[in-house]
């Protein structure tokens, strides 16, 4: 099958070329801003991508468990709290409570009010960040200092945080692989193929599907702890719909059926987020009919794109 | 008479004004072929629905192996030992038949809660998958993608993906609905295998294989049970005939 292998291929590549391009000549600071910002914005879209694509469960509230991690980082920060060692836990433990206790109820729904249901908690996270005065409110909050690891100042280290970032992308989507590969990850598939099949063998999914959720809204928080060590901000916006929609985008944009898939549609497009501005103010006329024309031409995304070209 | 496996005891579902099953008994023995039949619209599928979990009773009583499993889920049915195929054939069409057969094998052997080892490589499971194939004769045809197979060769998957559950009764719901004569054939010879090992509920409309298949056969007619003894009992009956008079004339 060298359809399979070829998104692979083409994704180690890519991170390859992100793990060598601070050493060629690519270490400027604005470089690596955006080059964690795809590492980032791609290993919360994997997590996604093990939800929708793995699971079957559409999550239009990815962002906000991003969110609930980055916040962590924000009101830890607020108390001086600073060290990895606490603001782990904390956030690990938020993102998972926050994901338990959504999905607990969103799981019980199916299609469409799945959708719905994940995307009102989503906002109800957005309006919960928006309120909180003590730490930004509405406008974001500013962070004092980055996380610190054992009382040192690594994340500070540009080049260390370039590496971190992809280190976590790639145990993100190793991760993914090995559930989704495992028994576990077995009977998702089954139950998202046909869940009455996965029934009348002897699986309720239902366990199976919420420990799924709990695990990629975890990732998706560890993703949002980053993030906010990135921008040195938290905002209300991390855990807005839009930015849910825009990792839903990314993962179909690149091959809903692959991980590999999410971090190929990620790069593609913070690329070209990065890049339309340039060309002209007006840039999302372009970025917008450009994605509809991406998902309208591209099926199965720009894997199943190159491997029509190929095959 | 040996203790029933499956006994449904004055079985009643209502859907507004209209029993659809109608205090309803019904007896499996352990090692033979029970087959349910009846005219269109006599309530058969809703009776086995009740029977699998996925629609409850109003009233009475399902006992497999001597436990009330009235209230039991699908699931928890199907680890009793019930084991069930669909009138509409019900696969996994994205896996290939191994796994396909190989994910029931592995509801059956321990927890499903593990992370770390990829299932594909789990020989164990491979392998009552193979001898679950191997039993339907689709032992050749288990890395082809399951989508691909033909229609007779998925219901013979569906059978399979039952025997991997290890179950003690397998609820066979029109098995040889769509099949041509040819895999009707080879179907029937495969349920007469089965049948010394599995007690068997057979729901199935082609006559000629229920009397060829079945040791007892039951009649639903409008929601009762309105006769039930053997084929020959059965071929006798006026009642029988009478509840299929307008519909087709009672073959063989």
């Amino acid at each position: 099958m060298p359809r399979l292998r070829l998104d692979v291929a083409l994704t180690l590549l890519v991170l390859a070329a992100l793990a060598l391009a601070p050493l060629l000549g690519f270490g400027a600071n604005h470089y690596l801003t955006l080059f964690a910002r795809i590492m980032i914005l791609a290993a919360a879209a994997v997590s996604l991508s093990f939800l929708v694509g793995g699971a079957g469960l559409a999550s239009l509230g990815h962002a906000a468990a991003m969110g609930v991690g980055a916040y962590a980082v924000a009101i830890l920060d607020a108390h001086r709290l600073t060290d990895i060692t606490i603001v782990l836990p904390v956030a690990i433990a938020a993102a998972a409570l926050f994901s338990l206790l959504t999905g607990a109820i969103a799981i019980r729904t199916e299609g469409v009010n799945f959708i719905m249901i994940t995307l009102a908690f989503g906002q109800m996270a957005f309006f919960t960040a928006s309120s909180l005065a003590a730490y930004g409110g509405d406008d974001g909050y500013t962070l004092y200092d980055r996380t610190e690891i054992f009382d040192s100042r690594l994340m500070e280290n540009r080049l260390f945080f370039h590496y971190l970032c992809l280190g976590f992308l790639v145990l993100c989507w190793g991760l993914c692989a090995m559930l989704l590969a495992s028994r576990f990850g077995r009977v998702l598939r089954a139950a998202r193929e046909n869940p009455l099949r996965a029934q009348a063998v002897g699986f309720a999914p239902y366990p199976y599907r919420l420990l799924a959720y709990v695990i990629a809204g975890t990732l998706a928080g560890l993703a949002g702890v980053l993030f906010a060590n990135a921008t040195e901000f938290v905002a209300p916006a991390y855990m807005s719909w839009q930015r849910s929609g825009e990792l839903i985008f990314m993962v179909i944009l690149g091959g809903l059926g692959r991980l590999s898939g999410a971090i190929l549609g990620a790069v593609l497009f913070v690329l070209l987020e990065a890049w339309l501005p340039s060309l002209t103010t007006h840039w999302k006329m372009i970025f917008g009919p450009l994605l509809i024309l991406a998902v309208l031409f591209m099926r199965g995304g720009l894997i199943g794109f190159l491997g029509a070209r190929r095959g | 008479m040996a203790e029933a496996l499956l006994s449904v005891q004055g079985l009643r579902k209502h859907y507004g004004g209209l029993a659809v099953t109608n205090d309803v008994n019904l007896e499996v023995l352990p090692g033979e072929i029970h087959a349910l039949i009846g005219p269109n619209g006599a309530g058969k599928t809703t009776l086995i629905h009740q029977i699998t979990g996925t629609v409850a009773p109003d009233a009475g009583r399902v006992v497999f192996a001597g436990n009330d499993i009235t209230r039991f889920s699908l699931p928890r049915r199907v680890h009793a030992g019930l084991a069930r195929s669909f009138q509409i054939t019900s696969i996994i069409a994205g896996f290939s038949v191994l796994e396909n057969v190989a994910v029931a094998a592995q509801a059956k052997s321990g927890s499903s809660l593990r992370f770390f080892r990829a299932s594909a490589s789990e020989e164990a499971l491979n392998e009552a998958a193979r001898n679950a194939l191997a039993e339907v004769g689709l032992v050749d045809r288990a890395a082809i993608i399951a989508g691909a197979l033909s229609h007779g060769e998925k219901r013979a998957l569906e059978i399979a993906i039952a025997l991997a559950t290890q179950p003690r009764l397998l609820l066979l719901d029109e098995p040889l609905a769509g099949a041509g004569p040819e895999e009707t054939e080879k179907l029937i010879t495969l349920l007469r295998r089965l049948k010394s090992r599995y007690a068997i509920l057979l729901v199935e409309h082609d006559m000629q294989a229920v009397f060829a298949l079945a040791d007892r056969i039951s009649v639903l007619a409008e929601g009762r049970i309105i006769a039930s003894g053997s084929t020959a009992e059965i071929r006798a009956s006026a009642e029988v005939r009478a509840a299929y008079l307008g519909e087709e004339e009672l073959p063989c």
